[in-house]
């Protein structure tokens, strides 16, 4: 097999785990098994994987609220991720953070974020400091198209293009934020086209495609890490499931769900591949199956760990 | 021992943390050519350049969130905000982002950083630029706030909040940027969280901090002259409060008048009172703790008024006289 082959069926194989990830979570919130809220990624799972596929060591992102996708992407480990939904001792944060604050920095991941465009600024920052560190690394700032009402986001991403900055601001048009359509909150045709008033290059990707995100990723990344600054990529894709699990869709049809859904990203690149001669149908099934059973692990692993001690309360609150 | 200025002795702090450890660096509004919109970073810019004196758009969310980040990935930054009204406008950037990062990360990240915030009234400048807003920093786990009221302090406090692994609000009145004092020529970093006894008393123990001392300082010496002797404790630190000093004093002095600028309405003189209360020092007390703080209003700009809303030095006095008459 070759390298370019072996790359693609590495993300169909992080697709469905992230498609995976989320079902479970999906279903255990249903069950009782977590509390809280969580917000799932399903049906957008090309942008991140594409996006971080172009990721090496040392490079950095930040991520969102709806942000298991970003991890997985990233090549987190799913049980420890679990481990955090269940507010488990052995998650990334001890059980602290929970679903919107999973965070490895030694690995690069800066972090989920509970406010919309509040990661963004934090984006910028980093990628401040891997420019002062004099490194070629960069950063990718994931954000959805809610953010890009937030002050936070023209204030950093203007910071981003006047000091030329490595940083990918990758935008997830996911056409919604809570309820209220995208097309309703902004008067420009794209959201891209934002970029454009901070002089940063800026074009419309096709979420659902996640060749598309990763070869347009590879050319805003190499563009960051020769020193010529930011750029901005508009993901176009869309949430399967409500904003939270409290969402009763009333804001969207039925059939405009369902149509989307027969844009699956996770079909796309499995026809693709299988087109292609790279992957055999009991490939595809294989690979499918193996991520069920990885999730499975996952929740075994949560389920059987301890939840954080009680002295953890106060502890971590200073450095 | 030479003399300098608090805006001297800032500056001072952070050209000496610069040389020391690369990883620090300024930015904020017009603190390069301009040197600051208070004259603290000036010459730096000419010192250090423009990578690490960075002059920065008109975008507090912009500065606090990219400091949170650059502390956040390897980087010991030091933001300047030109007056601490303005820090409203990044409120969400060192709120919910650099104060909870470590919490809700596990401990596993630490945000050292530094927002430097020009404070306080007594300049003219009304109600969106003279605003003393600590006690909201001080409700929130996981800032360290600072307030110095001397030169030696300032020095002393910066380095440390630089050298701090965590996010400190370091609050410098405008009043006392002019004030000299001494400061020694190799100053150590000052621990945060230790009071500073600036005066001492045997009958009352006023506690305050910032540009407040001064005055209670002020008042300390009046009256001595009436025969009454008063205790100045500086609490330099707001957060962690230095609880083990305000207990001693008290308990020698038995009696606490708590004074700040802060809006006296749910300041910071509310939780000083409660801490001596609930503590041992309480049966040690012959009044009721007293305070006094900001009029409930936001800052007038005509002087009469501006200077009606804050505590003065005489008014220090008369509360002080009164207490002394209370319990007896």
């Amino acid at each position: 097999m070759t390298a370019v082959a072996e790359v693609h069926i590495t993300m169909l194989r992080k697709m469905w785990l992230i498609r995976a990830f989320e079902g479970k979570v999906d279903e255990s919130f249903q069950r009782g098994t977590i509390h809280g809220t969580t917000h799932l990624y399903t049906g957008e799972e090309a942008v991140a994987v594409g996006a971080c596929s172009r990721l090496e060591t040392g490079d950095l992102f930040t991520s969102t609220h709806r942000g298991h996708g970003h991890c997985i992407a990233s090549g987190a480990d799913v049980r420890r991720m679990m481990a955090e939904l269940l507010g488990r001792h052995t998650g990334y944060c001890k059980g602290k953070g929970g679903s919107m604050h999973i965070a490895d920095v030694s690995s690069g991941n800066l972090g989920a974020n509970g406010i919309v465009g509040g990661g963004i600024p934090l984006a910028v920052g980093a990628a401040l400091s891997l420019k002062m560190q004099r490194t070629d690394r960069v950063v990718l700032c994931f954000f959805g198209d809610g953010a890009v009402n937030q002050g936070s986001f023209h204030e950093a991403a203007n910071l981003a293009a006047i000091w030329s900055l490595p940083v990918v601001f990758i935008c997830e048009n996911n056409l919604y934020g809570m309820s209220f359509p995208a097309s309703k909150a902004m008067k420009t045709k794209s959201i891209a086209e934002r970029a454009g008033s901070y002089g940063m290059p800026h074009r419309v990707v096709e979420g659902n495609d996640v060749m598309a995100v990763a070869q347009a990723t590879e050319g805003a990344v190499r563009a960051a890490r020769d020193g010529n600054g930011p750029s901005f990529l508009e993901c176009q894709t869309y949430r399967w499931k409500g904003h939270s699990k409290s969402d009763a869709n009333r804001y969207r049809t039925h059939e405009e769900i369902e149509e989307w859904k027969t844009r699956c990203p996770i079909a796309r690149l499995q026809q693709q591949l299988l087109r292609e001669g790279i992957l055999t149908r009991e490939d595809a099934a294989e690979i499918e199956r193996e991520a069920y059973a990885a999730i499975d692990d996952a929740m075994k692993y949560a389920l059987d760990s301890p939840p954080p001690p009680l002295s953890e309360l106060l502890s971590d609150v200073y450095a | 021992m030479r003399e300098i200025t608090f805006r001297e002795a800032l500056r001072e702090a952070l050209r000496e943390e610069m040389l020391r450890d690369e990883r620090v660096f300024i930015l904020g509004e017009d603190v390069g050519v301009y040197g600051g919109a208070f004259g603290v970073t000036q010459g730096l810019l000419e010192q250090f350049g423009e990578e690490r004196v960075r002059d920065t758009p008109i975008s507090e969310a912009a500065i606090i969130g990219a400091a949170t980040g650059a502390a956040l990935t390897g980087m010991r930054p030091v933001a300047e905000i030109m007056f601490m009204d303005f820090v409203t406008i990044g409120m969400d950037q060192i709120i919910n982002q650099a104060a909870k990062i470590r919490y809700m990360f596990g401990g596993r990240a630490s945000v050292p950083m530094v927002v430097r915030v020009a404070a306080g009234s007594g300049t003219g400048a009304a109600a969106q630029h003279s605003q003393t807003l600590e006690a909201i920093f001080c409700h929130i786990p996981g800032l360290k706030v600072v307030a110095p009221s001397s030169p030696a302090d300032a020095k002393g406090l910066l380095i440390a909040s630089i050298r701090d692994n965590n996010p400190v609000v370091f609050m410098e009145h405008k009043l006392l940027y002019g004030v000299k004092g001494p400061v020694p020529d190799a100053t150590a970093p000052l621990p945060l969280g230790a009071a500073d006894v600036k005066r001492e008393g045997r009958m009352l123990t006023i506690i305050s901090y910032s540009n407040m001392v001064r005055r209670a300082l002020e008042a300390a010496e009046v009256l001595a002259r009436k025969g009454i002797s008063a205790e100045v404790l500086d609490l330099r630190t707001l957060s962690p409060l230095d609880r083990g000093a305000m207990i001693e004093s008290v308990k020698k002095t038995g009696r606490a008048l708590v004074v700040h600028e802060a809006v006296q309405q749910a300041g910071l003189g509310g939780e000083i009172a409660s801490l001596i209360a609930e503590s041992e020092a309480f049966d040690y007390l012959d009044a009721p703790i007293r305070r006094l703080g900001g009029a409930f209003a936001p800052m007038p700009y005509c002087p009469e008024l501006e200077k009606a809303s804050v505590p003065q030095t005489p008014e220090i006095v008369a509360t002080a006289e009164a207490l002394m008459e209370e319990g007896k």
